[in-house]
């Protein structure tokens, strides 16, 4: 470093230090400003500020908003608030609280299970905040605490709204549940809108649309006493309650679906292919949401999440499965798309050799079909025509088709936690497995099985745009306010064209009618007179079982078992419901998840007019 | 580690055994204890702001490690190549601010963070300690005091961050690499006359500002020259900071006893508002207590730099120490109410860890420009 000649050092030296003691005094004096106005503060005005601080607090009190409720399509409530008195107690204010506890035992009954309760919400609650040990209390209750209430500084009872779902675990996959607001969910939240509201959504709608059901804290700034009692109210901003909704699902249809599924595991999903609106979301086993809402026990908690049939697992978003036969009509209309003759006729001799390998790929037939045109393919489910054109078709084409049907993604439904399944391709096998693409994997492909993975969701979407004619995003939600009164905000349908020419889409699903109208048709067994349907089997292999279950016998063999799938829509002309279903387990497609479908078009088209409707018009006239 | 910059024999140890010991770690003492001193009283008023959420007080233990380490690192790193990266940093870290309007994610309303994928930062944080070594590098070029044109300079390569910063907006970062400026710029010698004409200069900018300022800011004056007149809004953050520290009195209502505090009366208790907690329940005694290591850490600075051995050294071991002083002066005034609500927190004290790390930073330079002073016979 070259230093300029003109410098001196020295004097730049005094220059700097004179400075830096400046610097210092300066220092010193605001200080003493500081702890001068500290002094002002803390020794001056002390007197006055302790007051204010003990005996006439200005207290912020949280006015919680009401939570919207949810609505069916036909205006039926699916969710609902109703006013729980609880006794709560805040530890802070309590000197003996072993002691109190068993003084307010004598006065209203408090339960073991209330007890374990108390104690794990206290451990996650936040400072100085109310902890209920009683809910639900009887009027009796009530009155016999408000007689004697006074004797107990730092107990209450609160009127706080609890949220009730009237349909249960018909609604428990949909809607899911509020429960209380957990430590993950307090550091996400903000801390002050939900200053006085002990709930939230933990999953389906109620988690989805959070935000809007919610609402938007008021405050109250109140004058309290040394007892914390209100003295006056200063200054009031109400709270802006939360947005009613109403959904695109028909309770009825629901129930009809989760009734004709019965006690199997498995999914339905039904959707209007018009809106994309979900008519019916099913996941059976299902539970009872009203459990969840005042917290859970323990007990009922281990035995829903330990139960070998996942009553908790939603399986029409989160359950991924081979997609099987019912892949095939959109793996036949890719082909269609494809120049080159790929859909000419093909010989079925019941199996399937890539040349130069002596692997069989079997066809479900083991005695073949002979010569399959793709109609014949589609009807009656050939496996080895879906071989042949998967591998002419390749990889890369099939995953780009697929992929604009939706698989592979998530379908971007307004409920939390849905999966996007799997779409295998070049890439997912490089980065996953870290393997090159086996022409073999493309054939498992063509007829749905291997790595592929949908969920019944993403099946009925890819049906509905079948019907459609355009992909559309599912909803939940139609709109918002309650039924009756003005809609306050629709949400619009999002829709995206599909990589296929209509002359194909109607090859494609005259195909699938005759797989229900044909006699040898996989699904000939809900042939009706009454309504179109076109519609495909699946019937999947369960490969995987896992070691520890061979020892019990029976469940094995169940396990073992193939999954029952299907897919259809109807009426063919005027398509008006898109439905999958899925059956664990179930066996053959068309024989068990087809008329599981049956009953769900019938129950939504051929049913009378629901019995509000029939109301209204009569008053109308 | 560059030998060449290890003092050589200087520590008064005879050759032989000096080549036995390790390298020499550069850390100032006095600094460190003092340093150290603070953070463990401090992260006992945090216990009590964070409502003993031991979560919490990990994390914020874990920071404060980062930061000694951060502190310790630097100081090992000689003045000279300090120097010689006065200039770059500036550069990445105006770079960094252009990028953070463009690309900056948001956080809190405001464009403040940076995603670099593996961390997430504020690059106004880097500022904080690349604006003090760019103007002590630009101003130690030239024989001080400073003539008019490096004056000028100076003044040009403040504005630039500050507009930047404001620009995301965060006026309170804005104010203090301003302030680093006029700090700089009044410790190289700049003629009382000038301060005086630079004064009224920012004086005359304050309207400027207003208009630079979110309506969010304008309500903050505003409620800081009549917090009765909104005591919903931010004038009831200062109503209830006076009282939580009036009511703490002389003793205090004892550790993790402050009602004012745990009843939520106090907003932000835990960052910007900590100051309260220890006014409340540690009482006068307790801020004199920290006021005192805080004043020991600042008059240890300025005698650092005073020591230094070139202008570069005493401009940005003076300034760093100064800023530090700004830090705690803005955040203790607007606590009790002398100044109006700016986002500043506690240095080494509140809850958070970006300014942790740039202030434990600017102390490493200090230590390192005091332990690698070659010493002169006098």
């Amino acid at each position: 470093m070259v230093e300029p000649i003109l410098k001196d050092p020295s004097a730049e030296s005094r220059l700097f230090a004179e400075r830096a003691v400046m610097a210092g005094v300066l220092v010193l004096v605001t200080m003493l400003v500081v702890i001068a106005r500290l002094v002002q503060l803390q020794i001056g005005s002390h007197a006055h500020l302790s007051t204010l601080s003990r005996y006439n607090h200005v207290r912020l009190e949280p006015l919680p908003p009401t939570r919207g409720l949810i609505y069916d399509a036909n205006g039926i409530l699916l969710a609902d608030n109703y006013s729980s008195r609880s006794l709560e107690l805040t530890p802070e204010e309590i000197r003996d609280l072993d002691a109190t506890i068993a003084e307010l035992g004598e006065l209203i009954d408090i339960g073991e299970a209330d007890l374990k309760r108390f104690a794990r919400i206290r451990k996650l609650r936040r400072r100085f905040e109310a902890v209920p040990i009683r809910t639900n209390l009887t009027e009796e209750e009530v009155a016999r605490f408000a007689v004697t209430g006074h004797r107990f500084p730092g107990v209450v009872v609160r009127a706080q709204p609890l949220r009730i779902y009237p349909l249960g675990e018909y609604t428990a996959h949909v809607l899911s549940y509020v429960g209380r607001i957990n430590k993950q969910e307090l550091e996400r939240i903000d801390a002050s809108n939900y200053a006085g509201t002990n709930h939230i959504g933990k999953g389906g709608v109620e988690k989805a649309h959070e935000a809007l059901l919610h609402g938007t804290a008021g405050y109250r700034q109140v004058e309290v006493n040394a007892q914390g009692r209100a003295l006056r109210v200063l200054k009031r901003k109400p709270p802006e309650a939360g947005q009613h909704l109403q959904l695109y699902l028909d309770s009825r249809l629901q129930q009809d679906a989760h009734a004709a599924l019965g006690d199997r595991r498995g999914a339905v999903v039904a959707i209007d292919p018009g809106t994309g609106g979900v008519l019916a979301l099913v996941s059976r086993p299902s539970f009872d949401p009203n459990l969840f809402v005042d917290g859970i026990s323990s007990v009922d908690y281990k035995t829903l999440r330990d139960s070998p049939h996942k009553p908790l697992f939603n399986r029409a978003i989160r359950g991924q499965y081979p997609p099987g036969s019912t892949i095939k009509p959109f793996i036949g209309l890719g082909g269609l798309e494809t120049d080159g003759g790929v859909t000419d006729a093909k010989w079925c001799p019941g199996y399937y050799r890539l040349p130069g390998h002596r692997h069989k790929y079997r066809c479900w037939n083991r005695w073949g079909h002979g010569t399959v045109t793709l109609e014949k393919a589609i009807v009656q489910s050939c496996d080895v025509y879906f071989y042949k054109l998967a591998q002419v078709m390749g990889i890369d084409r099939l995953h780009g088709f697929l992929a604009g049907f939706g698989f592979g993604t998530r379908t971007g439904i307004d409920l939390a936690g849905e999966l996007g399944g799997l779409l295998p391709s070049r890439a997912w096998k490089l980065s996953a497995r870290n393997q090159p693409w086996f022409i073999g994997e493309t054939l498992l492909v063509g007829i749905g099985q291997g790595p592929f993975l949908a969920t019944p969701l993403q099946l009925a979407v890819a049906t509905a745009a079948l019907a459609a004619r355009r992909l559309i995003r599912p909803r939940v939600v139609r709109a918002t306010g309650a039924p009756g009164s003005a809609v306050e905000r629709e949400f619009p349908a999002q829709v995206r064209q599909l990589p296929v020419a209509s002359r194909n889409l109607d090859r494609m699903i005259k195909s699938m009618v005759q797989v229900v109208r044909n006699r040898r048709g996989t699904a000939k067994g809900i042939r009706t007179k009454a309504y179109s349907i076109a519609g495909k089997t699946g019937t999947v292999q369960v490969f995987s079982i896992k070691q520890k279950e061979r020892y019990r016998e029976s469940e094995v063999a169940e396990h073992m078992r193939d999954h029952a799938l299907f897919v259809a829509f109807a009426p063919v002309e005027d398509p008006r419901i898109a439905v999958a279903v899925i059956v664990e387990n179930g066996g053959h497609g068309g024989a068990v998840a087809a008329p599981v479908a049956r009953r769900v078009m019938d129950s939504y088209l051929l049913r009378m007019p629901p019995l509000a409707a029939v109301g209204e018009i009569a008053d109308g006239q | 580690m560059d030998n060449s910059a290890l003092p050589a024999g200087s520590d008064g140890i005879p050759g032989k055994i000096r080549t036995l010991l390790p390298a020499r770690v550069h850390l100032d003492l006095p600094l460190l204890i003092a340093l150290l001193l603070l953070c463990g009283y401090g992260l006992l008023v945090l216990f009590s702001a964070v409502d003993q959420d031991l979560d919490k007080l990990y994390r914020q233990l874990t920071r404060l490690g980062i930061a000694f380490a951060v502190m310790i690192v630097v100081a090992q790193v000689p003045p000279l190549k300090l120097r010689h990266w006065s200039l770059p940093l500036f550069g990445i870290g105006l770079v960094l601010l252009v990028g953070v309007l463009v690309i900056g994610e948001m956080g809190k309303g405001a464009q403040r963070w940076l995603n670099l994928g593996v961390v997430r930062f504020q690059p106004s944080e880097v500022l904080k300690i690349a604006v003090p070594m760019m103007l002590a590098w630009y101003l130690a070029e030239r024989p001080l005091p400073p003539s008019g044109s490096r004056i000028l300079g100076t003044v040009v390569l403040t504005t630039v961050p500050v507009l930047l910063i404001a620009r995301q907006p965060d006026l309170g970062t804005a104010l203090l690499v301003a302030s680093t400026g006029m700090i700089v710029l009044f410790l190289a010698g700049l003629k009382w006359r000038l301060i005086a004409v630079l004064g009224i200069g920012a004086a005359a900018l304050v309207p400027l500002l207003w208009y630079f300022m979110r309506p969010y800011q304008q309500r903050r004056i505003l409620s800081f020259l009549n917090p009765e007149g909104d005591p919903f809004g931010t004038g009831y953050h200062i109503i209830q900071s006076k009282i939580a520290i009036g009511s703490g009195g002389v003793h205090g209502k004892g550790w993790l006893k402050g009602t004012q505090s745990h009843l939520e009366f106090l907003p932000e208790r835990s960052t910007d508002f900590v100051f309260a907690i220890l006014g409340e329940e540690f009482g006068l005694i307790g801020i004199l207590v920290m006021l005192v290591i805080y004043l020991f850490i600042i008059v240890r600075g300025l005698y650092i730099a005073t020591q230094a051995q070139d202008t570069y050294g005493r401009l940005l071991s003076g300034g760093l120490t100064l800023i530090f002083f700004v830090y705690l002066f803005v955040n203790a005034g607007m606590v009790t109410g002398l100044l109006p609500v700016v986002g500043i927190p506690l240095p080494l004290v509140s809850y958070g860890g970006t300014s942790l790390v740039t202030i434990m930073a600017g102390f490493g330079i200090l230590m390192s420009i005091h332990t690698h002073r070659k010493l002169l016979p006098s």
